[in-house]
């Protein structure tokens, strides 16, 4: 364990030093202060509506979008972040050199791939939650539009840049690293257009777009877990400012059920299984 | 007492190419075998399945009388690759830190200032890895090998970066651990380091052991060549001991002796004749 810490402590460290935090840090706050301003535009211009004869509570379509939105943005810069951390952490690390040193200590191949997950995820997890929780807190104060279950929504949310970075570190054993990060984030890309093509099959009552989607949200649950982090959100938005808000950006909010926080545990450990069988059979 | 490294019918195989061909090899506690080979004999794949990098197709082979990757094994030696690099925002002393974290080595600050001067890197302990010259950091990989003082070096052309005053360091280095009772395997390509510091010298070729035995055995001696008056005589076979004789024969037969050689073929001789194509 004290092994996989110091290659987890390895991983940090390169990532201060090579200044990736510094960067991350400041693209964010320029994130952070480009949504702060967009949700005080956006909640000035609809805090005229007022009471329509639709019954849409503009308070709460603009502040469910926008929150909705800022989940998207961030889970990609959390998956952009886990697959950076993890994209060449076997076969590019080994082409390069770096991994023979360390592996051939005591630690083992199985301590060397805990300390790189728990190194990218515990990071790209925080940084998830930091954001998030940042988002909320402008869309609440800006616009006074609070979601019901925030705790729900941002655990959901972590959950996916976790199964990420799994996957991530899953394709590292296979792939080069620039191969293996186009693969993640095209694999990324595929589950939400999925996730849309659901929407999109919800909407027209289409049973094969629904059923791919349902597929793809089982096989990549990163999908399944964003589109139900969705749901939690505006689940306290009713009427017809719910209806819109359930179709929300970028896929729409959709249940997964209650098989899917079990699902995406035997997901993970399924897939560091994998990962692990295929680094212990591989000659570097 | 196990040998520091023992290996047994070792064969590998990567698709169609055999890399090994049951190969037998040991190296004994405190040993230097020098392993020699033309390029891509199986010199490098015998070290990574000594290491627990790769997975031999058949054989075995044992580090301290463990198998070969487990984790006894692994903190039984220390590696230095022939392709290896260190994170280049690290330094060196960090390096050594974390190797030695990870080979559970106790030695703290003071072993880390002693292999930086072995190896000619002292006083540069907090260099990044980054600006030092490809020889430091093939320094650094020396030192690193030898971080927690394992019973088996595995050094994979450990002077392939160096400059004659860095391989002349090295040279002493083996020396000295020798002395130090470690044995080590180094797999070079450099004739003259295996002649003038190994105990033993075993040759690959095509993935096979061609020839194996101490420096001086496998050079030998083929005859002697005695210059006379009426041209070079050659005694193929004739040690030293027997010129006397044959110098008393030539002259006997009334012929003028003008030089005796004995031909020592080198390690380089007997190197070409074993790789023979």
């Amino acid at each position: 364990m004290t092994d996989a810490l110091a290659v987890a402590g390895v991983a940090l460290r390169e990532s201060v030093r090579r200044r990736v935090f510094a960067v991350v840090v400041v693209l964010t706050a320029a994130f952070g202060a480009l949504y702060w301003w967009g949700a005080s535009q956006l909640f000035q211009d609809t805090s005229g509506f007022g009471a329509n004869r639709f019954g849409i509570d503009a308070t709460a379509l603009a502040g469910a979008t926008l929150l909705g939105l800022a989940m998207f943005g961030t889970l990609f810069l959390g998956v952009v972040l886990a697959v950076f951390l993890t994209l060449g952490a076997v076969r590019g690390d080994a082409e390069s050199g770096l991994l023979q040193p360390l592996i051939v200590r005591p630690l083992g191949r199985r301590q060397y791939l805990a300390g790189r997950f728990a190194g990218a995820a515990s990071v790209s997890a925080a940084y998830v939650a930091v954001v998030y929780a940042g988002a909320v807190l402008v869309t609440g104060l800006v616009g006074g539009w609070w979601p019901d279950q925030v705790l729900g929504a941002g655990v959901r949310l972590v959950a996916a840049v976790v199964v990420v970075a799994a996957l991530s570190l899953l394709g590292s054993v296979f792939l080069s690293a620039t191969a293996n990060g186009i693969a993640v984030l095209m694999v990324f890309g595929a589950g939400l257009l999925a996730g849309l093509l659901g929407s999109i099959g919800d909407a027209l009552s289409s049973h094969t777009l629904q059923r791919l989607a349902d597929t793809a949200a089982w096989v990549l649950p990163f999908e399944a877990l964003y589109r139900d982090a969705l749901r939690v959100l505006v689940a306290n938005v009713t009427g017809v400012t719910g209806a819109i808000v359930q179709l929300g950006p970028l896929g729409g909010s959709h249940d997964a059920g209650p098989l899917l926080a079990p699902w995406t545990i035997a997901y993970v450990l399924g897939v560091a299984t994998l990962t692990s069988v295929a680094f212990a059979r591989r000659d570097l | 007492m196990d040998a520091a490294l023992a290996v047994t019918g070792l064969s590998k195989r990567y698709g169609a190419t055999d890399a090994l061909r049951g190969i037998d090899l040991e190296v004994a506690p405190g040993e230097l075998v020098g392993l020699l080979g033309p390029n891509g004999a199986g010199k490098s794949t015998l070290v990574k399945i000594a290491c627990g990098l790769v997975r031999p197709t058949s054989g075995e082979a044992r580090i301290c009388g463990a198998p070969a990757g487990s984790p006894a094994a692994r903190g039984a030696l220390g590696y230095l690759a022939e392709l290896f690099r260190f994170p280049g925002w690290a330094s060196a002393d960090e390096i050594l830190a974390l190797h030695q974290r990870l080979a559970r080595s106790g030695g703290g600050a003071a072993e880390r200032a002693e292999l930086l001067e072995l190896v000619g890197l002292g006083g540069e302990a907090a260099r990044r890895v980054e600006t030092m010259s490809k020889g430091m950091q093939q320094r650094l990989g020396i030192a690193q090998a030898l971080v927690g003082r394992p019973a088996l070096l595995l050094l994979d052309e450990p002077t392939s970066a160096l400059d004659p005053t860095g391989r002349r360091t090295v040279r002493s280095l083996l020396e000295e651990l020798r002395r130090r009772g470690q044995a080590v395997l180094l797999n070079t390509h450099l004739l003259s380091e295996v002649e003038h510091v190994c105990d033993r010298v075993a040759i690959i070729d095509r993935g096979a052991l061609v020839a194996a035995g101490r420096p001086g055995d496998l050079s030998g001696i083929s005859g002697v060549e005695i210059e006379t008056a009426s041209g070079i005589r050659r005694f193929p076979g004739a040690t030293r001991d027997d010129v006397p004789e044959l110098v008393a024969r030539l002259v006997g037969e009334g012929e003028r002796i003008y030089d005796v050689r004995v031909v020592r073929p080198t390690l380089e001789d007997a190197y070409l004749a074993a790789v023979a194509p």
